[in-house]
């Protein structure tokens, strides 16, 4: 009898981790990434990870209280539960961690040290230097390594992933193509984890890698797979504007202490240094004084882009404010934040030490992605708690198995039976508004705590005599010859025509995507621009039909990957904006200006994007898990809000 | 850890907007094909990056001499050098083309960029190598901890900021080539079969000592050793120091070598008279 297999496509923290757990329990794991796994996006990662913590503990805070920080952060849109046990889980996934040997910053009596971040009074955010996420893949890799040397692990490095193959409507596989050779092969698994990340490259620049282009995510969901939050893109408030990325510039920076400001004259042709005190305006420090710099990315966002675009304070009349670390000890800022300060001085040119960086908002983070589902835990008050009051007892401790049941099969599976979705793939935790240094801790417990639910899945429910690999090939086969006609269908393109039209150039068509969503789905968004913007991607898709490749090589052929994946993310760039015409509310990272107020009665709901065959998405709202927290205004304290960029207090709210 | 500028910080040029720079690229169609140049015009704005041009060459790939031709091949990921992946050979200096700025390697008006595929790799196409024995090197050295499993057991060993910033900076590899390719006695080998017993290089010694001076970790340091003690391990460097000068990460691997090299002949001994 054959052996039972999992896939695991996708080598970040979330498929690293998955793939540790589910070899150490016994299942060989074969693992897809279109580049070696250590150079996954998750290296990218810079301010750290957030966990409960001894020190935080004792000033009052809690698990509890991090769980009700990111609710609140979310806008009330995620799940409670499985929130609930991640925020629970992080202290031991911190733990293990450094077992692993991650080199998290230590104090002088050699205890891990923390940073404050973003949403928290506490400091709760566990680092290596400004590279935390470098280091964690870094460790996670190693471990994979180690399984891989003991046969546990077969890696399938620049494997592209191109279908799921579904049999009798659960998941039995996929289809791959090696993007050396071209060749495309079915792959047969009796589950799939598809941990594939983000889709940033949907907006064209962002702080995103290049291989982040939603395209797999993409394929799931042209296929079947429920896509859940899809307007849910966080813009984070600092990147560095350049040619070919923005480059970010991390939360952990206004952690430590920096200043956001403007001068307070627009125009203002003085250096920085010249501008007086009492000149800048510390416009964050102002409006908030409760979380000052580190209010949630969404607000800090809105805030910079209303001094900039609204009210024509930007430095020098652009699209750019002032994030200034001069005040602070350089020594210090080099071991805390070196990684971070030498990419700004190796892509600008000026120390941040000692000279303001300038910086603007920059598309970041998918909250939303593949819908998922879970098994509640055992925590079920009578009714849901008001919002928790920062450092008063909390209601439970932190025991597993509260806020989702260990190893049920269901926990983040998908609604194909078989195929699941952890990390950023994953719609699950963040809400309409993720925490900084709250994503590595998703995509790490994702793999570990739901890599049991695999495990679990297969032993439980997949068919024991009959593993995937006994299956008849007939839908493998149709997987594979799907693929091959896509591909030959667009290699044939180069024969047909002239290549160098603008309207049939993928590079192009991809370019107008990235401008066009960035113009009319990030940080303001309105009805009539989103109809409009609906409208351009069916243009875009129509111009998509006769793309004109410039390369027929059956050889390692980068521009026919690459037009067959602005394919894809324009069926994922519909679902964004249909996710974000449809929900007429503001909340979180999405905000209409044409529905400023957050509307629970209406939106408190899960946006879940269905695809039917022609490759249309249709949208509707689903009941959310919000029976342990009451929804609050999410205000973070503002003191003034006549000419507030972001939205009102909810009516609800407010009664 | 004081704060001393990495060498390759950019120096701010006088150059303007939208200049023409010509691309000079060694290009290769694939495994045991011919390598052929080929010469582009691009206009870059400031702060423009090899990058951005390379991008600018695959939307429209036309040689300067108004040919139309493939786009160009290359290894990218992340784009702000924590990856690795974009490295290449760049007017004779191996580098990440992410963080090589126009400005800097081509500072005039028609000045010329070469650029060249790793050549202690195979090439898979044009500028992108197959880098897999890199990673071959981490697992000869078993550059891991090899802890108990991935459940709950408590906290890991505590310790010292001084030890912790020494480590950090060991961990911070990665893995790009860039030692590999500046070193003399690392030497292209497409047969697999034979990466056991070739030099290691640089990268994987320094990652066996970030792993034997960890508590947990050093509790399979013979093991590494053994490792390094044969064919192909510390011995073979040649004390060049070519690796140390260009890394990007600034990873003191020459440090590395030399500590590596001390425990090698230590656990030599110590084997010799324990039989």
């Amino acid at each position: 009898m054959s052996q039972h297999r999992v896939i695991v496509v996708g080598g970040g923290l979330a498929g690293l981790a998955a793939a540790a757990r589910v070899a150490e329990a016994g299942l060989p794991v074969d693992l897809f990434s279109v580049v070696p796994v250590k150079r996954s996006h998750s290296v990218c990662a810079q301010g750290g990870i957030n966990a409960c913590n001894d020190v935080a503990r004792q000033q009052g805070y809690s698990e509890y209280e991090h769980f009700d920080e990111t609710i609140y952060g979310g806008d009330f849109l995620a799940d409670q539960h499985p929130v609930l046990e991640m925020t629970n889980t992080a202290p031991r996934i911190i733990d293990l961690l450094d077992r692993m040997g991650v080199p998290f910053n230590r104090t002088h009596e050699g205890y891990r040290d923390l940073r404050l971040f973003g949403g928290s009074l506490f400091k709760r955010t566990h680092f290596a230097g400004a590279t935390t996420g470098q280091q964690l893949i870094y460790a996670l890799d190693e471990q994979v390594r180690r399984c891989e040397s003991e046969g546990k692990v077969a890696k399938y490095e620049f494997w592209e992933f191109l279908r799921p193959v579904v049999r009798e409507g659960r998941c039995v596989g996929i289809v791959a193509q090696d993007m050396r050779t071209m060749q495309v092969r079915a792959f047969r698994a009796d589950a799939v984890v598809m941990a594939t990340g983000g889709c940033g490259m949907v907006f064209g620049k962002s702080t995103n890698s290049v291989i982040c282009t939603g395209a797999a995510a993409a394929r799931c969901y042209r296929d079947g797979v429920w896509y859940a939050n899809p307007e849910m893109i966080q813009v984070h408030p600092t990147a560095i504007p350049g040619a070919d990325k923005l480059r970010l510039m991390s939360e952990s920076a206004r952690g430590e202490g920096g200043r956001v400001w403007v001068p307070r004259r627009p125009l203002d042709e003085r250096a920085p240094r010249d501008i007086p005190e009492s000149e800048r305006f510390y416009f964050l420090e102002e409006k908030y004084p409760a979380y000052g710099n580190i209010v949630p990315r969404d607000i800090a966002t809105r805030e910079i882009f209303d001094i900039c675009v609204n009210q024509g304070l930007g430095v020098n009349g652009g699209n750019q404010v002032y994030l200034d670390l001069t005040h602070k000890d350089p020594e210090v800022l080099s071991r805390k934040l070196g990684g971070i300060l030498e990419i700004y001085e190796k892509f600008v040119g000026d120390d941040p030490r000692s000279t303001p960086m300038k910086i603007f908002p920059a598309v970041h983070y998918s909250m939303g992605g593949l819908w998922t589902q879970f098994t509640r835990g055992s925590y079920a008050p009578a009714t849901p708690l008001p919002k928790h009051r920062s450092a008063s007892p909390p209601p439970i401790d932190a025991r597993p198995g509260q806020g989702m049941l260990p190893g049920a099969p269901n926990n983040m599976m998908t609604n194909v039976p078989g195929l699941y979705a952890f990390g950023e793939v994953n719609y699950a935790y963040h809400g309409a508004n993720r925490l900084g240094a709250n994503a590595l801790l998703s995509c790490i417990f994702d793999g570990l705590f739901c890599g049991a639910s695999v495990v679990n899945f297969i032993r439980n429910d997949a068919p024991a005599g009959n593993p995937a690999a006994d299956l008849p090939p007939a839908e493998f086969d149709a997987g594979e010859k799907r693929e091959r006609e896509r591909m030959n269908a667009l290699l044939g393109t180069v024969a047909d025509g002239r290549p160098d039209e603008p309207a049939t150039n993928p590079y192009a068509i991809g370019k107008e995507l990235g401008d066009e969503m960035t113009a009319a789905c990030t940080v303001v968004r309105t009805g009539p621009r989103l109809e409009q913007c609906l409208r351009r991607l069916g243009e875009l898709g129509e111009r998509f039909a006769r793309v004109k490749l410039a390369d027929a090589a059956a050889w390692s052929n980068q521009s026919f990957a690459y037009a067959r994946a602005i394919g894809d993310m324009l069926v994922l760039a519909q679902a964004i904006a249909r996710g974000a015409l449809e929900r007429r509310e503001s909340r979180g990272a999405h905000y209409r200006t044409d529905f400023p107020d957050r509307d629970d009665a209406t939106f408190m709901k899960a946006t879940v994007a269905r695809c039917d065959a022609r490759g249309v998405t249709s949208v509707a709202l689903d009941p959310i898990d919000a029976s342990l927290i009451q929804p609050t205004a999410r205000t973070y304290g503002k003191k003034d809000d006549r000419k507030d960029p972001g939205k009102a207090a909810p009516a609800a709210a407010r009664a | 850890m004081a704060y001393a500028p990495p060498p390759s910080v950019p120096r701010r040029g006088a150059a303007t907007p939208d200049r023409g720079v010509v691309f000079r690229i060694r290009r290769c169609d694939g495994p045991g094909k011919p390598s052929y140049w080929q010469e582009f015009e691009v206009a870059v704005p400031r702060n423009a990056n090899v990058i951005s041009c390379l991008q600018q060459i695959a939307a429209n790939p036309v040689t300067a001499g108004g040919a139309r031709t493939t786009p160009v091949v290359w290894d990218a990921g992340c784009l702000e050098e924590v990856c690795g992946a974009c490295t290449m050979v760049i007017n004779g200096r191996v580098r990440q083309s992410c963080s090589c700025l126009i400005d800097e390697c081509a500072p005039r008006e028609g000045d010329v960029v070469t650029l060249e595929p790793m050549g202690k790799f195979p090439v898979v196409r044009d500028l992108w190598v197959d880098r897999s024995r890199l990673f071959h090197g981490l697992a000869r050295v078993r550059a891991w901890v090899p802890i108990d499993g991935t459940y709950d057991l408590g906290s890991g060993p505590r310790e010292g900021p001084a030890t912790q910033a020494e480590r950090y900076v060991l961990s911070t590899c990665m893995s790009c080539g860039c030692c590999l390719e500046a070193c003399p006695q690392f030497n292209l080998e497409p047969d697999e079969g034979r990466w056991e017993t070739a030099f290691i290089g640089a990268h994987a010694i320094s990652q066996a000592r970030l792993f034997n001076e960890h508590p947990t970790g050093s509790q399979i340091k013979g093991e590494r050793l053994d490792a390094l003690m044969g064919p192909g391990g510390v011995s073979d460097c040649g004390n060049a120091q070519n690796c140390v000068k260009v890394c990007p990460k600034g990873i003191p691997l020459t440090e590395s070598i030399a500590a590596v090299g001390r425990s090698v002949i230590l656990h030599a001994i110590a084997r010799f008279f324990r039989g």
